[in-house]
């Protein structure tokens, strides 16, 4: 019996360490300030006007991440007018691949003709922080007073391999509920994606 | 040298050989050519593979490489690094589905490994030792 006991807290501490890495739907997501392939530095508070923020994690060498860009393009130029700006954010440590370095992002951007902030998080604080674990993957925020509550996250659409076969576009349903005052449904998805590799926490 | 045939599926045709009931201990690894750190267990798991050979040990890669890679690029690779274990490349784009029917702690990143008998199953969301991966077998093997 006291095994079992002993079992139960385990389990329920267990539970609890997986669900508080990072942030859940519902939670408020803090203010970051990272370095944008212009050099110059960028925080959600540079947007005074925007209802929210469509926070991307992606980077330069992932097939899925990159198959989504030209997506994720779409999305900043359907949703930017309408209050919310897409921001991407390569939390990839340049050590464990050459490819997702700052001056390959600055490449990457040109190449796809990025429409948004595309900033690097070379610490992987921020990662951390929203507690993604794989490229690419999707937060949605909205701006309540001065608070940026988190009303999505996930994956951007139900197919990976081929924009033309969607059947459902997660992100832009949940951002239009969230513009039309309801409440995304899913509000969580999973995707395949590339595990994101951070620099070791100093 | 032995053609590593690749059978592409869907989720409802791998759901199987996510839960065998017979006496055997499966490692089932969900990987891609373009993953690099998946690309690096490999050789670990194959180790593995090769030293119970015998035993009532069985290995399953499921690659989640794209579909229009099949030729290109996974059944190349496979020849290349002489993999001969049983592969199949799982195209079924709707992974929100099917994610949480592998397991529901999985977040969809790879590698992952899910090591299952009738009795045990674990599943791990990090790249295998060879000497991580050969303790966890070498107890199931013998302590079913």
């Amino acid at each position: 019996m006291k095994n079992l006991i002993t079992l139960i807290f385990i389990s329920l501490f267990a539970i609890s360490a997986a669900y508080s890495e990072g942030y859940n739907v519902g939670d408020k997501a803090t203010e970051f300030k990272l370095k944008n392939i212009d050099g110059k530095l960028v925080s959600l508070s540079d947007y005074p006007n925007a209802k929210g923020f469509i926070v991307v994690f992606t980077c330069n060498h992932c097939p899925y991440a990159k198959a989504y860009q030209d997506r994720i393009i779409a999305l900043d130029k359907k949703y930017k007018p309408k209050g919310y700006p897409v921001i991407a954010i390569n939390s990839n440590d340049v050590a464990a691949n050459p490819e997702d370095s700052y001056e390959n992002m600055i490449v990457r951007a040109k190449e796809k003709g990025f429409t948004f902030p595309y900033l690097h998080d070379e610490t992987g604080d921020v990662c951390r922080k929203f507690g993604a674990s794989r490229t690419p993957q999707v937060f949605l925020l909205e701006k309540k007073g001065t608070d940026l509550i988190v009303r999505y996250t996930g994956a951007i659409d139900d197919n990976s391999q081929d924009a033309a076969k969607v059947t459902t576009a997660y992100l832009a349903k949940a951002t239009d509920a969230v513009l039309a005052g309801n409440t995304p449904d899913p509000s969580f998805t999973k995707a395949i994606g590339c595990g994101i590799k951070l620099k070791d926490a100093k | 040298m032995k053609k590593n045939k690749i059978q592409v599926i869907d989720f409802k045709q791998l759901e199987p050989y996510l839960h065998k009931t017979n006496d055997t201990t499966y490692l089932v690894n969900f990987w891609a050519t373009w993953c690099a750190p998946c690309i690096k267990e490999l050789p670990a798991i194959q180790q593995v593979e090769e030293k119970y050979k015998n035993e009532k040990f069985k290995v399953l890669l499921v690659s989640l490489d794209f579909e229009r890679d099949l030729t290109g690029r996974l059944e190349p690779f496979l020849k290349s690094k002489n993999i001969t274990s049983k592969v199949f490349l799982l195209n079924d784009p709707n992974q929100n589905k099917w994610i949480d029917k592998v397991d529901p702690k999985w977040s969809g990143d790879i590698p992952f490994t899910l090591i299952y008998n009738k009795q045990f199953r674990e599943s791990f969301s990090h790249p295998f030792t060879f000497d991580e991966l050969n303790l966890i077998i070498n107890q199931k093997l013998n302590n079913p």
